[in-house]
């Protein structure tokens, strides 16, 4: 009986807890998620109704969208970005599982030292490179090309790594029945173990498509010509071209973060699972 | 079907050749095929990262010259030159500060944020969406959206506090008001207005990674702590928060490094006068920006680059040491 009361007790002292925890995390969304629903609110508000503090429009317009879409350069960035986000993720998805998959599953001389190698370069901020970057640039005429907006994010050692833990937790027999089956030692690679590494891969892709479509200082040194900006580049420079047009520039930060909205709201699962197989949890 | 005789004869023959073959190479023929598979990957690491990386430290002891035989080694001279330049020191000092801010407040409000996502069920993945959509908004965006908010006339907060100080003011409580603030335009809340910013935009980023650690305690700690009688703050004190141990030395250093390195907010939240009002928003990077592209001083940009390096480098194993003995719980 007292063990009965004991454990209603510290139920009813948990249930306490959670309704804290409710309200303090509706009172956070609120602060977190307001400056969101004001940028896409103001997007749908016309000029005049931009600077007054009323959240919903009064008169609900899509003028600011299609100005954007039809009069500045935007659809441009946005296609650019799209390329640029796309080419880095494909070739990320491929070489960070390729090398991954080779310094797990492969056994060769100098293995544990390449991996070293690959590892350190995490330590070198973006900063310290973007110079060396935009000297090899010019010299070899990558400036305004999206060879030179893709090339620094093609295999981040970030990805190798991740890969790399996912590629460890495949049984080492599943490679060995495959290599005594005759598959290629390419074939284990793409045949067996890439669809094993699934989970891995999508947050990857998600990661890597968000950091891409995001990235701004590289853009902004590499892309000269209009162009050739990517989105986050081209808003930046926006203000220049709109003067204060903030409804424009709502407007084009809404259509910004369609992206990477739907692949967060389509993948948010395989984030978290991403982030518990990095290791994290130590 | 059967098979012929001559099917069986080459099958033996295969048999008879493939051992030897194998025997062979098998050691050899995996290390050529992983490197052959690593051929694009390291030509990449070596041209793009490694080499880039050392140029770097190159650049910074020459004087730039688009010809590279026309740069003359100057040595350490534009190390000395940090010494004396008051805007680096000043970038310097406001990037620490950044950190100082930036990197506490996300850990506190990650782990409350991330504890509390634990413990309810309900409506889980709309918050967990909530709090993480800033960190999937582009900076450009985020900047406009506070620039707004802050501005002096127009914005929100002002706004807001002009109508508490009317409220408080017909109550009969005007020692409550809260006067109307310069916030970007005031280089004593510039850098606070910012930092708010920033941890504002990364605060998912820590959520995630709090939850996968909170994720990763095996729920019979908790069980085995409620059976010794120990209430919900006390199993945060000992089971949680030991547990989480490695997973916030991960957040701690991951969110200085970005710190550091900070440049996005900075730059966009201000973007006509970057690092503004009177340099009190500069942060390191927007400072080697500045000098490598807008005054084309490579070489000195360059050395700015190898002390942002050797900072971060120095934080970061200082930081592994400091927080990983108090692992040993």
């Amino acid at each position: 009986m007292v063990e009965m009361e004991t454990f209603g007790e510290s139920r009813r002292r948990a249930d306490a807890g959670t309704v804290v925890a409710y309200v303090l995390l509706a009172v956070g969304s609120v602060a977190m998620f307001f400056p969101f629903v004001w940028m896409v609110l103001s997007a749908f508000k016309p000029i005049r109704e931009i600077f007054q503090l009323t959240l919903l429009p009064h008169a609900w317009t899509w003028a600011n969208f299609r100005q954007v879409l039809f009069h500045t350069s935007f659809p441009r960035w946005f296609l650019n970005s799209l390329v640029v986000a796309g080419i880095s993720t494909v070739s990320v998805l491929f070489f960070c599982s390729l090398v991954g998959y080779t310094l797990t599953r492969l056994r060769f001389p100098g293995r544990s030292v390449l991996f070293v190698i690959i590892l350190s370069t995490l330590m070198v901020p973006t900063e310290m490179l973007v110079i060396p970057w935009y000297v090899m640039s010019t010299q070899y005429h990558w400036v305004n090309t999206y060879w030179g907006l893709a090339f620094p994010g093609l295999i981040p050692a970030f990805g190798v790594f991740l890969m790399r833990q996912f590629f460890q937790t495949l049984p080492r027999d599943l490679f060995d029945a495959g290599r005594v089956d005759g598959v290629s030692e390419f074939g284990l690679f793409w045949r067996i173990g890439l669809p094993l590494v699934r989970p891995g891969l999508a947050a990857l892709g998600i990661f890597n498509f968000v950091g891409n479509w995001n990235a701004f200082l590289w853009p902004l040194i590499i892309a000269k010509s209009p162009a050739m900006r990517t989105v986050p580049v081209g808003m930046a420079l926006f203000s220049g071209e709109a003067s204060t047009q903030w409804n424009l520039i709502m407007a084009a930060s809404a259509l910004a973060i369609v992206p990477v909205l739907l692949v967060f709201f389509i993948f948010q699962r395989q984030i978290i699972e991403g982030v518990v197989l990095t290791g994290v949890k130590g | 079907m059967r098979p012929t005789a001559t099917d069986l004869k080459t099958a033996d023959a295969r048999e008879a050749v493939r051992p030897r073959r194998r025997r062979l190479s098998l050691g050899t023929r995996e290390a050529l095929w992983a490197y052959a598979f690593l051929l694009v990957p390291l030509a990449f690491y070596g041209f793009l990262r490694i080499y880039p990386a050392i140029q770097s430290f190159n650049l910074s002891l020459h004087k730039w010259n688009v010809d590279p035989a026309q740069r003359t080694l100057v040595g350490l001279d534009y190390y000395r030159e940090m010494l004396s330049d008051a805007k680096l020191h000043q970038a310097l000092r406001n990037t620490v500060l950044y950190a100082a801010i930036v990197v506490p407040a996300q850990l506190v409000l990650g782990l409350t944020i991330a504890v509390m996502l634990n413990a309810v069920r309900r409506l889980r993945p709309l918050f967990r969406a909530i709090y993480f959509s800033p960190y999937v908004t582009p900076a450009a965006a985020v900047a406009w959206v506070w620039g707004w908010m802050y501005s002096v006339n127009f914005g929100i907060l002002n706004n807001a506090f002009i109508a508490w100080s009317d409220f408080v003011t017909r109550l009969g409580l005007p020692w409550l008001s809260i006067p109307a603030q310069g916030f970007l335009n005031d280089p004593h809340q510039a850098l606070p207005a910012v930092a708010a910013v920033v941890v504002w935009q990364q605060l998912g980023f820590q959520v995630v990674i709090f939850l996968a650690g909170l994720q990763g305690i095996p729920r019979m700690f908790y069980d085995a702590a409620a059976i010794d009688g120990a209430g919900g703050l006390q199993r945060f004190r000992y089971v949680t928060l030991p547990l989480l141990n490695p997973v916030m030395v991960f957040s701690v250093i991951i969110s200085t490094i970005a710190t550091l390195q900070l440049f996005d907010q900075v730059v966009n939240i201000n973007f006509t006068d970057q690092g503004g009002p009177l340099g009190t928003t500069l942060s390191i990077a927007v400072y080697m920006y500045q000098q490598a592209f807008s005054k084309f001083q490579i070489g000195y940009a360059s050395a700015v680059t190898v002390l942002l390096f050797v900072l971060i480098l120095i934080v970061t194993l200082v930081q592994l040491r400091l927080l990983q003995r108090r692992v040993e719980y």
